[in-house]
């Protein structure tokens, strides 16, 4: 079937749809390397403006670090640039299997394998180690790659509330009668930057004899005391038994991904995980440069310790100023809107300002529970933040929010 | 509202409001289009169903405008189950 009139009129038909509910996602161009400070073209054809960036996943700052920057050149130089294979064939050399050792060891588990994303990660996982006897017990929040994941496997598929700890113990008791149970959550979870209760979830686990799985995407590098995750933060380091995270966010933020946890789960993985065993190796630049970033946040707490002060910092001021936030101690600080149309319309006005931030709404998060999503980085001064403050404060003055809560922001944009 | 209604809605509050969401759910509340229950979450509902009546709806029957209320849920179960019913 060739692509006739009536396929392209069926497409723009939805795409249309798309635009139409307001739900149409457009790139904005970055002239820049990843910073605070960026340079951005939007919409697109119009003149580059300088903008101090809020929204990334940049945590650490080790996007366009120096140090990782000359470690990645010198991979690039020592071990080429593609792998042309996938890891099985001929695309493993000693740096993967280097960073792998490297990772189990900062995570505190017993093995890992990389994947080339932390999707492909969460993709792979649950069709390669469970099956129909067995059941997954998801909280709901869960990140979309989890939810991709689990629908590909065979097992039974179940949920608990966000963080509900004894609806998650009901599910467990229910059951009983399958022979491996999983319990599933983020540690932090990334739209509302609140963390997982890993410390009850464990004993949850232990109690009623369930494996515990858990998406370290936002914590790996900063969440705990020297930075090893939601499990160092929650006193359980050493009893997850799966954690998946990324390289894509505070590790460096190139890409890449992996499962890292019981050996025999990792080893089920290198045998069966479909985007590990169909995808090409992780390209040795990013493996060097990875390498780096562990060197750097093995020796040092000082990123997170900055990253956890901006946060604070940030956070006090949004407070003073009178905006509704979603609590949490996390470098993710959702200011909350409320209404889909005054979240854009709030972006924006404050990329107008000079400050670049993206607002969420249905179906990204809850219907009704729109927001400005704001993210820290340790690259993030001071003054970056007093700067970025005054544009919010002058946006929340424009819209009139300054000081409701939920209840009065909900009236004021129900009509 | 009938029986199987008030079973339904009692498990959906249950099972899907969070704690602090004083939301009402009526016989004809949106379910799945409000983003109360979605796509993912609303297994463990067909489950409860399936189970609690001895019926099965197939997959093709249980699609996210089926179970968009507890009145069509409810009409689901009477299709299936073929269950005798009081009124509400």
């Amino acid at each position: 079937m060739s692509f006739v009139d009536a396929v392209r009129h069926s497409y723009e038909a939805d795409i249309q749809g798309i635009k139409t509910t307001g739900l149409f996602k457009e790139e904005r161009y970055l002239h820049s390397p990843q910073s605070p400070d960026i340079e951005v073209e939007f919409p697109i054809g119009s003149a580059i403006r300088k903008c101090i960036n809020i929204c990334s996943n940049n945590y650490l700052g080790l996007s366009s670090h120096p140090e990782v920057i000359a470690a990645a050149h010198a991979g690039l130089d020592a071990r080429g640039y593609g792998m042309s294979s996938v890891r099985f064939i001929c695309g493993t050399q000693d740096i993967h299997r280097e960073l792998e050792k490297r990772l189990t060891e900062f995570l505190g588990t017993e093995d890992t394998l990389l994947f080339p994303s932390c999707m492909d990660a969460n993709a792979g996982f649950f069709e390669a180690c469970l099956n129909e006897q067995d059941v997954m017990i998801a909280d709901r929040l869960v990140h979309a790659s989890m939810v991709d994941g689990m629908r590909l496997s065979k097992a039974m598929q179940d949920t608990y509330k966000h963080s509900d700890m004894g609806h998650l113990e009901e599910k467990l008791q229910e059951h009983q009668d399958k022979r491996f149970r999983m319990v599933i959550t983020d540690g932090v979870f990334s739209m509302d930057g609140d963390t997982a209760k890993l410390a009850e979830v464990v004993a949850l686990a232990e109690k009623y004899n369930a494996m515990v799985f858990v998406d370290d995407s936002h914590a790996t590098g900063f969440i705990g005391r020297t930075g090893r995750g939601t499990h160092e933060h929650c006193g359980v380091f050493g009893k997850i038994d799966v954690i998946t995270t990324t390289l894509g966010k505070a590790l460096g933020g190139a890409s890449g991904g992996c499962v890292s946890g019981r050996r025999e789960l990792v080893e089920m993985c290198r045998q069966r995980a479909r985007p590990y065993l169909f995808s090409n190796a992780v390209a040795p630049v990013i493996v060097a440069g990875a390498l780096k970033v562990l060197d750097l946040i093995s020796t040092s707490t000082e990123r997170r310790d900055k990253l956890e002060w901006n946060a604070r910092y940030w956070r006090g001021l949004l407070k003073e100023a009178g905006f509704d936030l979603r609590e949490g101690d996390s470098p993710i600080v959702p200011v909350m809107l409320y209404d889909a149309r005054l979240a854009q319309d709030f972006a924006r006005d404050l990329f107008n300002e000079g400050v670049y931030a993206v607002g969420f709404f249905f179906p990204v998060v809850p219907k009704g529970q729109a927001r400005i999503r704001t993210q820290l980085s340790a690259a993030h001064e001071k003054h970056h933040l007093d700067t970025a403050i005054e544009a919010f404060k002058k946006v929340g003055k424009k819209h009139e929010i300054l000081g409701l809560g939920k209840k009065e922001l909900v009236a004021k944009f129900a009509a | 509202m009938d029986e199987i209604s008030k079973a339904v809605r009692d498990y959906i509050i249950r099972e899907y409001v969070q704690e602090g969401d004083d939301r009402e759910v009526t016989e004809t509340t949106p379910l799945i289009s409000s983003g109360l229950v979605d796509s993912f979450s609303m297994v463990s509902l067909l489950r409860f169903l399936e189970k609690k009546y001895a019926i099965h709806i197939p997959d093709a029957d249980a699609t996210p405008e089926a179970f968009d209320t507890v009145e069509r849920i409810a009409a689901l179960v009477r299709r299936f189950g073929k269950v005798e019913v009081g009124s509400a």
